[in-house]
């Protein structure tokens, strides 16, 4: 441990209380949760297809996000393509945005009468809003954003006299990427995708805009708790604290692995 | 800088005290002129547009008064009055959610069944897909919406399949009966199950379709004064507005069936 200090206590204070901030309401939960039915609620039909529909799809979410998110971060902070300060101000738009508005933009491109969405369904037939591939393409809309910034920020840290000196060694531009840029940022992808996936898993307006809400489809654990809600706050408590701790127990498995901690 | 923390939440302190004080109830006596202030209503989401007009015709008789109006799923704000928020009149779209404030004691007054509503069919201007009756809601092939089976239009539609002897497949459910609304007046939904004034109250984009065995799933709606809510004076003027003949005329305009 290099570089500690007692922190001065007008540090600490506000450290302190913005922790308390963060974890009281969390904790919270907890002394609410109806213990005496938390294992009939958990039980109870459809709950594990929400949590499994909403690990499946927050997975694809992050793969099509990395998969779009990687070479995007890698134009901002490598190449010279004009407005790149347009293209990264675009690429943030999803963050500030409502992912209420994010969801109905997709509607309206991509459903059944949108623009892209109608000749989808006139040519091949398809319709997305209501399946579960509208549940991994409005994840994906709202979590691509992290991992592309967390990508831009890894290959702006990375020297890049590496790929200078694998261009002058006579390797191709795809194949530095391959070799050399790559595995560079590694550690900044892994971050930025589990970044990305908790983004996901949260995920529920443009989710409920875009995807709907039937069970076993498109009910994800956040619409799951946003129903349960209106009709049974108890089960919504429940359902809470399952997300909670998958999610807790997914970022801290990844996070020690992947993310370097300083 | 500790000084500074302590004067932000005495700053704050004060500022919630000041909203919940606000609304001035004085004791009785001519009873016209006592009323004023702010009347917060929270309604069904089915009464967005009779309410937004109601509460400004209101306003216009009583100067002086502010209504203030929330609109959602009678469960949902249900929830929120007996969580304790601040509201003086409730109108919900099913007995069964005014229950719940009822038994939680929010409520002060008997509450009085106002209107009622039936269901229609809605279907995309056109009916594109040539919905005919109940029984299109079973066709798994056509774009089904309903209302959540908890909510009040999602229990009605269910009390009409069930008469039918139908078991619908439905896409997706809605929060409430205006999100069934927005995704037929998308065009992305086939058809959905609403109530006969939200067709109505959506114009042209949507055509409505009547089907015998909505009569067998009439909802009524009652409203009633709350405990909580600081102006009781206005809070019953609200009610008794609703209540006469100048309201009764704005909800069967609006496609309701009085009581």
């Amino acid at each position: 441990m290099t570089g500690f200090r007692r922190p001065p206590l007008l540090l600490l204070v506000p450290a302190v209380l913005g922790l308390a901030f963060l974890v009281v309401p969390l904790a919270g939960m907890l002394v609410r949760a109806p213990w005496t039915r938390i294992v009939s609620d958990l039980a109870a039909p459809g709950v594990w297809d929400a949590l499994r529909l909403s690990l499946i799809c927050a997975t694809l979410a992050t793969v099509l996000a990395t998969v779009l998110g990687v070479p995007l971060a890698w134009l901002l902070a490598r190449s010279d393509v004009p407005g790149r300060g347009l293209i990264r101000a675009l690429v943030t738009v999803p963050l500030v945005l409502p992912p209420v508005v994010g969801g109905v933009a997709l509607l309206l491109v991509l459903g059944r009468r949108g623009l892209i969405g109608e000749h989808l369904n006139t040519w091949f037939g398809i319709s997305l809003p209501f399946t579960t591939p509208a549940v991994v393409l409005a994840e994906a809309f709202v979590a691509m954003p992290f991992l592309v910034l967390a990508v831009e920020g890894a290959l702006r840290a990375a020297d890049s006299r590496y790929e200078d000196a694998a261009a002058t060694l006579g390797a191709g531009g795809w194949y530095t990427f391959r070799r050399v840029t790559l595995p560079l940022v590694a550690p900044g992808i892994a971050a930025g995708a589990v970044l990305a996936w908790a983004r996901a898993l949260g995920e529920f307006g443009a989710t409920i805009t875009f995807a709907g809400n039937f069970p076993g489809t498109t009910q994800t654990m956040p619409i799951a708790v946003y129903e349960a809600l209106e009709t049974d706050p108890d089960t919504a408590v429940v359902l809470s604290l399952l997300l909670l701790i998958v999610s807790i127990a997914v970022l801290v498995a990844l996070r020690d692995r992947w993310v370097p901690t300083g | 800088m500790r000084k500074l923390l302590v004067g932000i939440l005495a700053v704050l302190a004060l500022a919630a005290c000041g909203t919940a004080n606000e609304p001035g109830s004085s004791p009785s006596g001519s009873p016209a002129a006592e009323i004023k202030g702010t009347i917060t209503v929270l309604a069904a989401a089915s009464l967005t547009e009779t309410f937004t007009k109601l509460g400004k015709e209101f306003e216009a008789q009583y100067p002086g008064t502010t209504v203030k109006l929330s609109f959602g799923a009678s469960s949902t704000l249900a929830q929120q009055i007996t969580n304790g928020a601040p509201a003086e009149v409730f109108a919900a779209a099913s007995p069964s959610t005014m229950k719940q404030v009822t038994d939680a004691k929010s409520a002060s007054g008997e509450p009085a069944i106002f209107v009622r509503n039936r269901l229609q069919i809605a279907v995309p201007q056109g009916n594109p897909a040539k919905i005919t009756g109940l029984k299109d809601f079973a066709n798994a092939d056509l774009k089904i919406t309903l209302c959540a089976k908890d909510v009040p239009c999602g229990t009605a539609a269910t009390k009409a399949f069930d008469a039918a002897g139908i078991t619908p497949k439905p896409d997706t459910y809605g929060a409430d009966v205006k999100a069934v609304l927005t995704t037929v007046r998308l065009g992305e939904a086939d058809a959905g199950m609403v109530y006969k004034t939200d067709v109505i109250a959506a114009g042209d984009d949507v055509d409505g379709l009547d089907f015998p065995e909505a009569d067998k799933a009439i909802n009524d709606y009652p409203i009633a004064t709350l405990t909580e809510g600081p102006n009781q004076e206005g809070a019953k003027a609200f009610v008794e507005f609703v209540l006469s003949a100048k309201g009764q005329e704005t909800f069967t305009a609006a496609g309701f069936d009085l009581p």
